[in-house]
C-alpha cells in the first residue's frame, strides 16, 4: 500500500533520516521503532507531505506522492495522528471531528461516521461541547485518532500514541488500534513502547541515527537478543 | 447629551472595529500584521467616491465597487507580499516589511490616480430624527447598523459554517490544519480577502462619517485599527470588536469633555492604562501549557 524508496529528508542542513526504504502491506499493521532522534518523526512527517524529501521516492497506492501539498496527501487516504496530538485546542470536540471529516462531501456517511468514532470512544460523545484542549490527555490522544478516522483513511499513521499516557489508558489505546486495524484500516505505527508495539505488529523497522539497521516479521524481532538489550530495556521475558 | 455623544462614539468605534476586525483575521491565519490593510481600504473607497461622482451612481452600488476593489488588493497582497515568503528559512518577519512595501506602492498609485486632495462623499444621507429626546443623524445610524450587523454576520459564519470553522483551524495551527485535508493555502487567501473586503465597507463608512476621504487617512487609521488588534488581544474577533468600540467611545468623549487636540493622545493613553492592567489585552489568552 506504502512504499518508501531511498527516502532521504532533511531539517535545514541536518539530514535527519537517510536512504529509508519500507513498505507497509495493505491490512497489516506495521511498526517503526528506534531511540530518541532516530528520525521516526520526521519519517512520518515526511509521508504526511509536511516535509519534502531530497531523494527518495513515495508511492501509495502505486502512485507517487512524495511532493504533494499535505491536504492532497491526506486526501488521497493517509491521515497522520501527529506526535503530541495536536489537537485544536480553541476548537471543540466535535469541531475537532467535523475538521476531519473537512474534504468530505458524503454527509449522510459523515454521519455514519460520528456515529461510529463515538461508539468507538464513548467519552468522546460525552465531551461533544466542549473544547479540545480541556481533554486529559488521554482523551486528546484518543480525539486526535477519532479526527483521522473521520477522513476514512485508507493509512492511518499514528506517531507515538502512548506518549505521556498512564498504563492502563495506553492499554485501551492499544486495544483500539487492533480493533480499528481488524476493521480494515493499515497502519503505520512509532513507538517507544516498543515491547507492547511488537506484541501486536505484523512487521517494524528499527531506525538507528536516520537509518534502518534491521527490520523483520514483529515476533522475530521480539525474539531477537540485540532488540531485547536495547530497545526491551532486559526487564523480564 | 452625553447619549448624542455616546451613540458618536460607538459609530466611530463600530468602523475601527471593523477595521480593526481585517487585521485580527489575518494575524489569526498567518500570525502576521498587514501593513497595508489601511492603505488598501483607503484606495478602495476612494475608487469607488470617484466612479460615483463620475457616473452619478447612488451609495450602495459604491459599496460593492469599494468591497470589490479591496478584495482585488487583498487577493494581490497574498500573492505579491505574503504568499511568496510563506517557506522554510524565511525571516519571520519578513511579511511585515515585504506588505509595507505594497502599503507604499499604494500610496504613491492613490494620488498618482486620485490626487492628495480630500474627496467629498456625494449624495450624503442627510437629515437627522429624534429618539426620546436624543438626536440621531440617519448617517450614524445607517453606520452603525451596517457595521455592527456585517460583524455579526461574521461572527455567525466564522462560528457556524464548515469554511469558518477551517479558517479557525489554520488560525489555531496550519500544519495540523494541513493534515487533516484542508487546503491552507486557499483559506489563506480567502481570509485576507474577505478581511480586505470588510476593510472596503469600512473605509466607505467612515468616508461617510466624515464626509470626506482622502489618501493620507490610511496610515492613521490603519494604526488605530492596529491599536485596537492589540488592544482586544491578539488575534481575538470578540476582542476587535469590542475594543474598537470602547477606542470610538473614548475618542468622543475626549473630544467633548476635553479638547479635540490632545484626542489622539488620550485614546493611546487609554490602550496604554488597559495594558498595564491587561498586558494580554482585553480578551487575549494568556500563555496557557497545553
Amino acid at each position: 500500500m506504502l512504499v518508501l524508496e531511498g527516502i532521504s529528508a532533511a531539517y535545514g542542513p541536518i539530514r535527519a533520516v537517510r536512504d529509508v526504504t519500507l513498505r507497509v502491506p495493505e491490512g497489516k499493521i506495521v511498526a517503526l521503532i528506534g531511540a530518541n532522534g532516530a528520525g521516526k518523526t520526521t519519517t512520518m512527517r515526511t509521508i504526511a507531505g509536511l516535509l519534502r524529501p531530497v531523494a527518495g521516492r513515495i508511492l501509495f497506492r502505486g502512485e507517487r506522492i512524495d511532493g504533494l501539498k499535505p491536504y492532497r496527501i491526506a486526501r488521497l487516504g493517509i491521515s497522520l495522528v501527529p506526535e503530541g496530538r495536536q489537537i485544536l485546542a480553541r476548537m471543540t470536540v466535535r469541531e475537532n471531528l467535523e475538521m476531519g471529516a473537512f474534504f468530505r462531501r458524503d454527509r449522510a456517511e459523515v454521519e455514519a461516521d460520528f456515529e461510529r468514532v463515538y461508539a468507538l470512544f464513548p467519552v468522546l460523545k460525552e465531551r461533544e461541547r466542549q473544547l479540545g484542549g480541556t481533554l486529559s490527555g488521554g482523551q486528546q490522544q484518543m480525539l486526535a485518532i477519532a479526527r483521522a478516522l473521520m477522513a476514512r483513511p485508507k493509512l492511518l499513521l499514528l506517531d507515538e500514541p502512548s506518549m505521556g499516557l498512564a498504563p492502563l489508558v495506553v492499554q485501551d489505546i492499544f486495544r483500539t488500534i487492533r480493533a480499528i486495524n481488524a476493521a480494515g484500516t493499515t497502519i503505520l505505527i512509532v513507538e517507544q513502547n516498543v515491547r507492547q508495539v511488537l506484541a501486536f505488529a505484523d512487521y517494524a523497522y528499527v531506525l538507528e541515527h536516520g537509518e534502518i539497521v534491521q527490520e523483520g516479521p514483529a515476533e522475530v524481532l521480539r525474539s531477537d537478543p540485540a532488540i531485547a538489550a536495547a530497545y526491551l530495556g532486559g526487564r523480564g521475558s | 447629551m452625553l447619549f448624542e455623544q455616546l451613540l458618536n462614539g460607538i459609530t466611530v468605534g463600530s468602523t475601527y472595529a471593523l477595521i480593526a476586525v481585517g487585521y485580527t483575521l489575518i494575524f489569526g491565519v498567518l500570525g502576521m500584521i498587514n501593513m497595508a490593510h489601511g492603505q488598501i481600504f483607503i484606495f478602495a473607497a476612494l475608487t469607488a467616491i470617484v466612479t460615483m461622482s463620475a457616473f452619478g451612481w447612488p451609495l450602495l452600488p459604491a459599496f460593492f465597487v469599494s468591497v470589490a476593489c479591496a478584495a482585488v488588493l487583498g487577493a494581490l497582497l497574498e500573492a505579491v507580499a505574503f504568499r511568496p515568503l510563506r517557506k522554510k528559512d524565511v525571516p519571520h518577519l519578513a511579511p511585515l516589511i515585504s506588505t509595507i512595501g505594497f502599503a507604499t506602492i499604494l500610496d504613491d498609485a492613490m494620488i498618482k490616480l486620485f490626487g492628495a486632495d480630500s474627496r467629498f462623499v456625494p449624495g450624503k444621507l442627510g437629515g437627522s430624527f429624534s429618539v426620546g429626546g436624543v438626536d440621531v443623524r440617519t448617517v450614524d445610524l445607517a453606520i452603525l447598523v451596517a457595521a455592527l450587523g456585517l460583524m455579526a454576520l461574521l461572527h455567525l459564519w466564522i462560528q457556524k459554517t464548515p469554511f469558518g470553522k477551517a479558517i479557525r483551524a489554520t488560525s489555531e495551527s496550519p500544519e495540523t490544519a494541513a493534515i487533516l485535508g484542508i487546503p491552507t493555502d486557499r483559506v489563506i487567501l480567502a481570509t485576507v480577502v474577505l478581511a480586505s473586503g470588510l476593510g472596503g465597507v469600512a473605509g466607505l463608512l467612515l468616508g461617510l462619517s466624515y464626509g470626506a476621504v482622502a489618501p493620507s487617512m490610511g496610515v492613521g487609521l490603519g494604526f488605530k485599527g492596529l491599536a485596537v488588534l492589540v488592544l482586544g488581544g491578539l488575534g481575538s474577533l470578540p476582542g476587535a470588536m469590542l475594543g474598537g468600540l470602547l477606542l470610538g467611545v473614548v475618542e468622543v468623549l475626549a473630544v467633548a469633555y476635553g479638547s479635540s487636540t490632545y484626542r489622539d493622545a488620550i485614546a493611546f493613553l487609554m490602550i496604554i492604562l488597559v495594558f498595564l492592567v491587561r498586558p494580554q489585552g482585553l480578551f487575549g489568552e494568556t500563555p496557557v501549557q497545553r
